[in-house]
């Protein structure tokens, strides 16, 4: 319902559009408003770029900017090592969930069969579950299977999810049956129905569940401190953080790391920002 | 066609044993696809949510075999000020991080709505925050608290003559200030889905106004809002949710002594993570995270509760 809404609306003339001076005011206070927003991120970058000796120098733009910073923190490899597992773990469940999320969603929504309701309310119901009540009991599951400090410990928590399962079934249900039951009749077999034929009808959906669970998994903190121990497992976040204590009060050094923990997710947001926009439009309205 | 309409009244009577065989192959499809995640929901959701209430009735050091000890847990949880610390320290997080995260978004979407000029750009300058990783925005921030000169705001505040604030070592700063952290970086999300809310509003329902003459402001307290309740709910339940989970701000702007200065910053959730990982009483942090659990179930309840009658 609304996704059509959003679009019909692009057009709409503006209440405002002829109150020209509050006009001018209202863009002024929001791109200031916007400029306050980012200055934190402005701050990071631009004391990145200065030597230990200019930080106490809070101009934005640095008198001699030095990449001095970048190289020395990216010089013992440790910050690949963590760019690196973070993309591993952040692709790796961002498939399983595009895969079994949909699959599960589609066989909710479009097969009739005893159990169906039962199945779908248990799923649900996880939902009320949070994370830190079940971090524990993985915890002693890790332990016992040898999972601790390995990458299948980071992600096994988050390879299925109840939010993107609800995500997909409701977007399947829009799906006419008349489609599938045409492959039906062509002799496709239900996997190939689902995978073929529903799955590219959904691909706004699928996008939105593949940009919200990349980028909690990329951020993802709490689970990822509990599991990994050693520093060749940490994924970002939990390498940044152990970095920056480790650097104590180099500032310049701490904000190199968290500018580089930063531009990956900048450079992902300024290429898919229309996507990633609509994505959490989506989810959120219909979450 | 569905599994239930392929047989309307006697399957097997009609068309005898090649229907059947269609029926058992299609559930055996069905099936097939549900096998593993029904095994993952029940391994690693069903069972682990049993698992904790079963943890939370023991007193159990991880090494030695779990001991039944009843409600004790609970019993010394709630005897236990530190406890009440934490738990108004989660609330203060949650009562005053809500209302002004919620006020700031909607005013902000409010506004943005109406722009057309640079309209994406600037959009983008507010959600920004809210895709950057909370860890190393939590050390920028920490940074800008530090006394000057290093700290921005202290240089700043040093500048135009006003005192100097220790924001993160203070009992009564340390708390506002990290909220601040974690508001600016949820906002980003409040506003865009604010958007689509207002968006979702039939344009329609303001001309109509207009033409009867109700002003901007009436049209806001008596179109705007009331249909923008769904929206609204859903975010107040969704950042009270993540205020009452706060931890990875808290955590990173306080390594030096998790939850300080004295606990006045200190969350559940840290305190779960300390019980559980640092002094290893397993039954307790498990009977504590039964606590978040049962504030969570009354929030999403409450919330359940407000929306009945749209359903």
């Amino acid at each position: 319902m609304t996704a059509a809404t959003a679009t019909a609306r692009e057009a709409r003339p503006l209440p405002m559009a002829r109150l020209r001076p509050g006009r001018i005011v209202t863009w002024t206070v929001l791109f200031i408003g916007g400029v306050l927003m980012v200055t934190p991120l402005l701050f990071m970058f631009s004391t990145s770029l200065k030597d230990a000796g200019q930080i106490y120098d809070l101009r934005l733009i640095p008198k001699e900017p030095t990449l001095a910073n970048y190289f020395e923190v990216l010089g013992d490899g440790r910050f690949l090592r963590w760019f690196l597992n973070s993309s591993l773990v952040a692709i790796a469940v961002t498939l399983s969930n595009v895969f079994f999320d949909s699959l599960v969603g589609y066989t909710l929504a479009k097969f009739r069969f005893r159990g169906r309701q039962f199945i779908f309310l248990a799923i649900l119901s996880t939902l009320m579950i949070p994370t830190e009540m079940l971090v524990i009991p993985w915890y002693l599951m890790s332990a016992n299977f040898g999972w601790l400090d390995t990458y299948w410990g980071i992600m096994f928590p988050g390879m299925m999810t109840a939010f993107g399962t609800f995500l997909m079934k409701q977007f399947f249900e829009t799906v006419p049956d008349d489609f599938l039951e045409a492959a039906r009749i062509d002799g496709l077999n239900e996997f190939a129905i689902w995978w073929r034929v529903a799955m590219p009808l959904v691909t706004p959906a699928l996008s939105a569940l593949a940009i919200f669970t990349f980028l909690g998994n990329w951020t993802a903190f709490f689970w990822p401190l509990i599991v990994t121990t050693s520093s060749e497992l940490y994924t970002l976040p939990i390498g940044l953080t152990s970095f920056a204590v480790e650097q104590a009060i180099r500032w310049e050094m701490i904000m190199t790391g968290a500018a580089l923990a930063t531009i990956p997710t900048l450079i992902v947001f300024l290429l898919l920002q229309r996507y990633i926009v609509r994505g959490v439009m989506l989810a959120g309205l219909k979450g | 066609m569905t599994i239930q309409e392929a047989g309307p009244a006697r399957p097997e009577a009609r068309a005898g044993g090649a229907r059947l065989s269609m029926r058992t192959r299609r559930a055996l499809w069905v099936w097939g696809f549900l096998a593993l995640p029904i095994l993952f929901y029940s391994v690693i959701r069903f069972y682990p949510t049993l698992d904790a209430f079963r943890l939370s009735f023991t007193d159990w050091d991880l090494m030695s075999t779990p001991e039944f000890i009843g409600v004790e847990n609970y019993a010394r949880m709630f005897g236990d000020p530190h406890f009440w610390q934490v738990f108004r320290n989660t609330f203060a997080y949650l009562i005053i991080g809500t209302p002004i995260s919620l006020v700031l978004a909607f005013t902000i979407a409010f506004f943005l709505d109406r722009v057309r000029f640079a309209h994406t750009f600037i959009r983008a300058l507010y959600f920004l925050p809210f895709i950057t990783t909370a860890s190393a925005m939590a050390w920028v921030w920490r940074w800008f608290y530090q006394p000057a000169p290093t700290g921005a705001i202290n240089s700043f505040l040093g500048q135009i003559g006003l005192a100097q604030i220790d924001f993160l070592k203070s009992t009564t700063w340390a708390l506002p200030s990290i909220m601040v952290t974690a508001i600016w970086a949820g906002l980003g999300f409040q506003i865009i889905i604010f958007m689509a809310g207002l968006r979702a509003i039939p344009q329609t329902y303001y001309e109509a106004a207009r033409i009867d003459g109700v002003g901007e402001w009436g049209i806001l307290r008596k179109i705007t809002l009331p249909l923008l309740k769904p929206t609204t709910v859903f975010l107040v339940v969704f950042a009270s949710i993540g205020f009452l989970r706060i931890f990875d701000q808290v955590y990173n702007m306080t390594t030096n002594d998790p939850g300080g200065p004295l606990g006045s910053t200190k969350p559940l959730v840290l305190l779960i993570y300390q019980t559980a990982f640092s002094s290893y009483d397993m039954g307790y942090a498990a009977a504590q995270t039964v606590v978040l659990f049962t504030i969570l179930l009354i929030v999403s309840l409450l919330q359940l509760w407000i929306m009945r009658d749209r359903a």
